[in-house]
């Protein structure tokens, strides 16, 4: 070989070992990329429902009401029977196996929608109005396309009939997608069409919220009292590899502390946000005290030597100097914690959270969901109705954790001392 | 009836801080000495010691009232029944009688239980009544004491610098708390677990078949050879394969793609695609578990066995492979950021020496800053490794549930934390050795982990102070 050959040599290998680093930076974008374009693509319907046009003749007669009813008749109406006559003249049926088609076309809930319209409109008596009522989840599916029409009926999820009834409607101008409230206000359900994340978005509000109380005070004092106080000893150094190694357990150890502690031992309720708030706390902790130790630390000398010149205590100089300083730095760190613990699913796993719960939470001891349990619950289910429901669902995680994050990192960024 | 004790204590102590604050003032005006703190030390000093007593006596008195109540009616219980009853039957006669008290019990209640009930409630009441004459005498007690302490001119703000700094001690006390909390909790159910179950057995066993230990009585008492069966059941050597085995499919994605990304960017990569590209690898760390595991199952996972099914090849579509690469791509960033900084941190000296010497970029990196950063690496390798060891959701949701034995890759295998997941998600029995099974699952996987963040963590400050 020559001297050119081996030069030569030397330089693709240069070349090749750059591009080693080129591709596999690519191949970790391409994960992020790919990723969000499946849940984009597949979550963003789940934003809007199907709905089905129906005239609803609030016809006196019809509702069974005295002359002048009064609130007790209004309640007392059988919007059950009500609803089902409007949605039969939708369509002319023959027999009652067909009736019963038209009517699975409709969301099982449609007496309620019937009767809050009617009672938040008690005016429209004797009137009649077009109003829209949630299409059924397989009517949606077949609506935006998710649903094949020319494979065999038996394989279908929509009958023969029911595709008749369908394109009458589409001819009619009956069906329009509207934005999904559901979704976002109603708790889990059984059918996909009422089913929402209003109850897991709480169950977590609540979850973050009570281990933000728990863990910021905490983890802040800790860190002063390791950063500004601890003397050096086995003790302070004891205390400090604690907090490594416990920021660094898996997270599922925390749940078999939550079942272990929280649960068997001082027997507070299952399923609730509250014990799945302190499990969180527990593990969150150590990972919020390492950024506010880091922050302290970057608080120069000289502001505390200062405070000291001036007479002040040594607690007067961390409390009224040191902390300020570093409050930017803590909250940052707090909020990424608490970020992290928003999008954790294996302890709320263990102490019960997988509960199915279709009431929404009203406080952090009624038993709830949180937004990454709903994930995986209605992952593992597998109608097509919760498939999009499960990339929404995650959607609106992703959402809030890039908030929580962006937050972060503008308070770092915009409140931050300098020091030079 | 907490809520309004503490709003009681938080209302008389908030006044107290004011009390304080003028008292000291009046008290040096007519006295006509000069305080030994600023007024507000006095109001705080007065305040804290009215609150903090009282506020430690209610916390503690509801963490313990449910046990000693518990111990009450349960001796009772024994003292009042002539044959003597197991400890179990016990506790079900115990959570009878509190579902009865509560209003929860449903069917016919029995006299004992009936009598046991109103024990019950006479106890809480009882119980009640104590708590509340304690903190009132706590909380009028130790203002009176500190009140006293205040018109005497005491050091005010050593004082309350002092409690403060208690307080500093417990909060990081709190750490150490929760690992010997978990440890208590693991160890607790593990030992009752091996009890029933050969430790060796445990540990060296190729048969995990945990459902064996659900249908049978606990009160039986079994012969050597059900024993033994039973034992049999519990051997976890699948599941340590299994975990072992994902987590090397995960490792031999990510500590290519990490390694190579961390080299490009901190070698290669101008201070532009620097400053843009390691945040977005980081965004890999930020995505919820749960994200990749709904990935993993319904997308590489079906994917796969597409792939393999036109290939002709069985594929289970629940893989290992699927769950190992996805779990992979999470790890990507705990490889490649710590070993970034690691890189980073290589004196500039050493390339530049080099360099000197004629070596290209790429055979500097290679033969110079490489093994320069080596023990850095490893250690990131090794909390990576046991990030992937403890990874629930995706092997949850991706992996299977079935305990095989297999180091095919398209096979379904399982791992420690779906096992944990799977035997703990549902009814539980607390008596079971299924249920105990778990936690010593926990027990193996909490041991495992700390002694791959211990060495991890050493090598890495090791390798800090010797470049720092």
């Amino acid at each position: 070989m020559t001297k050119e050959q081996r030069l030569q040599k030397r330089y693709s290998a240069e070349k090749r070992f750059k591009w080693y680093g080129i591709i596999s930076i690519c191949m970790a974008l391409l994960f992020v990329a790919l990723l969000v374009t499946k849940v984009l693509s597949e979550g963003t319907s789940a934003f809007v429902k199907s709905t089905i046009e129906i005239k609803l003749n609030f016809d006196q007669t019809a509702l069974n009401l005295p002359e002048k009813p009064i609130t007790e008749d209004l309640n007392a109406i059988d919007f059950y029977s009500f609803a089902i006559d409007q949605i039969l003249k939708t369509y002319p049926t023959s027999n009652r196996d067909e009736e019963k088609e038209l009517i699975k076309l409709f969301t099982t809930d449609f007496e309620f929608e019937v009767k809050d319209f009617f009672l938040a409109n008690t005016n429209l008596l004797n009137q009649t109005v077009s109003f829209k009522i949630t299409a059924s989840s397989d009517l949606d599916q077949l609506h935006k396309g998710n649903y094949a029409k020319n494979i065999s009926e038996d394989r279908r999820k929509i009958s023969n009939y029911q595709l008749k009834i369908y394109d009458h409607f589409i001819q009619n101008n009956k069906i329009t997608k509207v934005f999904n409230v559901y979704f976002f206000t109603n708790g889990d359900s059984r059918n996909p069409e009422i089913a929402g994340i209003g109850g897991a978005m709480l169950g977590s509000f609540f979850s973050i919220l009570v281990c933000l109380i728990i863990s910021f005070p905490i983890a802040l004092l800790a860190a002063v009292y390791l950063e500004e106080f601890a003397p050096k000893n086995k003790f302070t150094d004891f205390i400090e590899i604690n907090i490594n190694n416990l920021a660094a357990v898996p997270s599922i150890v925390f749940g078999l502390l939550g079942l272990g502690i929280l649960l068997n031992v001082f027997e507070l309720p299952r399923s609730t946000s509250l014990v799945g708030g302190i499990t969180l706390a527990l593990m969150t902790l150590p990972r919020i005290i390492i950024p506010c130790r880091a922050s302290l630390k970057a608080v120069p000398p000289s502001i505390r030597e200062a405070a000291l010149a001036v007479g002040a205590s040594k607690v007067q100089s961390v409390i009224h100097h040191v902390v300020p300083l570093a409050m930017p730095g803590t909250l940052s760190g707090t909020i990424i914690g608490l970020a992290q613990a928003l999008g954790e699913t294996a302890p709320l796993l263990l102490i019960g959270m997988v509960a199915f719960v279709v009431q929404v939470p009203a406080n952090p001891l009624d038993p709830s969901a949180s937004l990454p349990i709903q994930v995986y619950l209605w992952s593992e289910s597998a109608e097509r109705g919760f498939v999009e429901k499960t990339s929404a669902t995650i959607m609106v995680l992703l959402g809030f954790l890039i908030i929580m994050n962006s937050i972060a990192v503008y308070a770092r960024q915009k409140f931050e001392k300098k020091w030079i | 009836m907490n809520l309004l004790i503490l709003v009681f204590i938080f209302v008389f102590s908030f006044s107290c801080f004011f009390f304080g604050k003028s008292q000291i003032k009046k008290i040096a005006a007519v006295n006509n000495f000069k305080t030994k703190a600023l007024p507000h030390f006095y109001g705080f000093y007065l305040s804290l010691w009215c609150a903090l007593p009282a506020i430690l006596i209610v916390f503690l008195w509801t963490v313990f009232e449910p046990f000693i109540v518990k111990y009450l009616i349960i001796s009772g219980l024994e003292q009042s029944s002539l044959a003597d009853i197991d400890h179990d039957r016990l506790n079900l006669v115990y959570q009878k009688i509190k579902a009865l008290y509560f209003g929860t019990y449903s069917g016919a209640a029995s006299e004992q239980i009936q009598l046991g009930a109103k024990q019950y409630g006479s106890f809480l009441s009882m119980a009640q009544n104590a708590k509340i004459v304690l903190v009132f005498t706590a909380v009028i007690g130790f203002t009176l004491v500190a009140y006293k302490k205040i018109t005497n001119n005491t050091h005010a703000r050593e004082g309350v610098e002092s409690i403060f700094k208690v307080v500093l001690i417990l909060c990081s006390v709190v750490a150490v708390l929760t690992t010997a909390g978990i440890i208590f909790s693991l160890l607790i159910e593990s030992i009752k677990f091996f009890s029933q179950i050969n430790f060796f057995d445990f540990l060296f066993g190729l048969d995990w078949s945990p459902q064996k230990a659900f249908v049978r009585d606990t009160s039986i008492v079994l012969t050597a050879s059900e024993k033994q069966e039973l034992s049999n059941a519990f051997g976890a050597v699948p599941l340590f394969a299994g975990t072992g085995f994902i987590a090397l499919i995960a490792m031999s994605v990510a500590v290519p793609i990490g390694l190579f990304s961390a080299i490009y960017l901190a070698e290669y990569a101008g201070s532009n695609l620097r400053k843009f590209g390691k945040p977005v690898i980081e965004v890999l760390a930020g995505i919820p578990t749960v994200v990749y595991g709904f990935f993993a199952a319904l997308t590489v996972g079906p994917f796969i066995k597409s792939i393999g099914d036109t290939l002709g090849l069985d594929v289970s579509s629940e893989s290992a492979l699927a769950a190992g690469l996805v779990m992979g791509v999470m790890i990507i960033p705990f490889v490649s950021s710590l070993s970034d900084d690691v890189i980073n941190a290589v004196p500039q000296s050493l390339r530049e020496g080099s360099y000197a010497l004629g070596a290209t970029k790429s055979e500097t990196i290679k033969q110079v800053v490489l093994p320069a950063a080596l023990p850095g690496i490893i250690g990131s390798i090794l909390l990576a490794v046991s990030r992937a060891i403890g990874e629930t959701m995706i092997v949850v949701m991706a992996a299977g549930l079935a305990a095989n034995l297999t180091i095919n890759p398209l096979d379904s295998t399982t791992t420690i934390t779906t096992q944990i997941v799977m035997i703990l998600v549902g009814d539980q029995e607390f008596t079971s050795a299924k249920t105990q099974a778990a936690f010593a699952l926990g027990l193996t996987l909490f041991v495992v982990t700390l002694i791959l963040n211990f060495i991890a963590l050493s090598v890495v400050n090791k390798y800090r102070e010797k470049y720092d």
